[in-house]
């Protein structure tokens, strides 16, 4: 079994806006994150594959595949984007990285094979990343 | 659905590796520049792995800001621009930073409940890094 990183990245803006809470609720839950004016991050995407390595092109995935398949199932649709307004996955959820990691991870999930999908890591500052393995 | 967050903070402190139970060539030979009788210091690089499921109210696994102020008061407070060597912490233990990380996953087991602690993990140069997870 190997594994196989590969990086891109993505500019996105959001706000943290529940609208089961009151304001004070979202404001003390969110903080400065509640401002429904929204402001952005430049994110940071790894994608972790894995599988066994094909005896014949000596391939865990193929690269240009899996970059085709990032640009497409996720910069294309979350780059430059409003999470809170342009992505349907955050029409009902809040657009925290936990939420767009998991997210991410239901966009590429199928479309890797024969290899699997290891792990989704979104940093959403040098400091600050999540990490989803699939658990449910 | 489980997801792992990170956090990482940086803390700067001096230290000196000796050990009373080696004589002083054997501190020297173990130890090596880090024996050096007056201490030196590093800038200290904390990554803190939480983990839990995520809910659904707030997207979130805990609260971030709860977590920063944990770590602020527990840690930072405690070892940023302090000698570790006087620390209690280290009075019967050499400031390594293997101890350190062991410490650090030890303070924040005990003072943050709000998602479970995966891993502490501690930079100590670029080229050096230590992870503790529990046991």
């Amino acid at each position: 079994m190997v594994y196989l990183t590969r990086k891109c990245e993505f500019s996105a803006s959001h706000y943290y806006h529940n609208p089961e809470f009151t304001e004070e609720e979202n404001r003390r839950v969110f903080g400065k994150c509640a401002n429904l004016n929204g402001h952005g991050h430049n994110y940071t995407l790894e994608v972790t594959v894995k599988g066994e390595v094909d005896p014949t092109t000596g391939f865990v995935v193929d690269l240009k595949n899996l970059k085709d398949i990032l640009n497409r199932e996720v910069v294309d649709a979350l780059d430059h984007r409003h999470l809170n307004k342009e992505v349907p996955e955050f029409a009902n959820q809040v657009p925290t990285t936990e939420n767009l990691t998991i997210a991410i991870w239901k966009r590429l999930e199928s479309h890797l094979r024969p290899a699997r999908l290891h792990r989704v890591r979104v940093y959403e500052l040098p400091d600050l990343f999540v990490d989803f393995y699939g658990e449910t | 659905m489980k997801a792992h967050l990170t956090r990482r903070y940086i803390f700067s402190a001096s230290h000196r590796l000796h050990s009373d139970e080696l004589t002083e060539a054997q501190n020297l030979a173990v130890y090596g520049k880090c024996n050096s009788p007056y201490g030196h210091g590093h800038n200290y690089a904390l990554a803190v792995t939480v983990s839990g499921q995520v809910d659904a109210k707030t997207g979130m696994i805990c609260n971030l800001a709860e977590l920063d102020e944990t770590v602020r008061r527990q840690v930072l407070d405690r070892f940023d621009h302090v000698n570790l060597n006087l620390c209690s912490e280290f009075q019967d233990a050499v400031p390594t930073t293997e101890n350190l990380s062991a410490v650090i996953f030890q303070i924040l087991q005990q003072n943050f409940s709000a998602a479970h602690l995966e891993k502490v993990r501690l930079e100590e140069t670029a080229m050096n890094s230590f992870e503790y997870s529990g046991s």
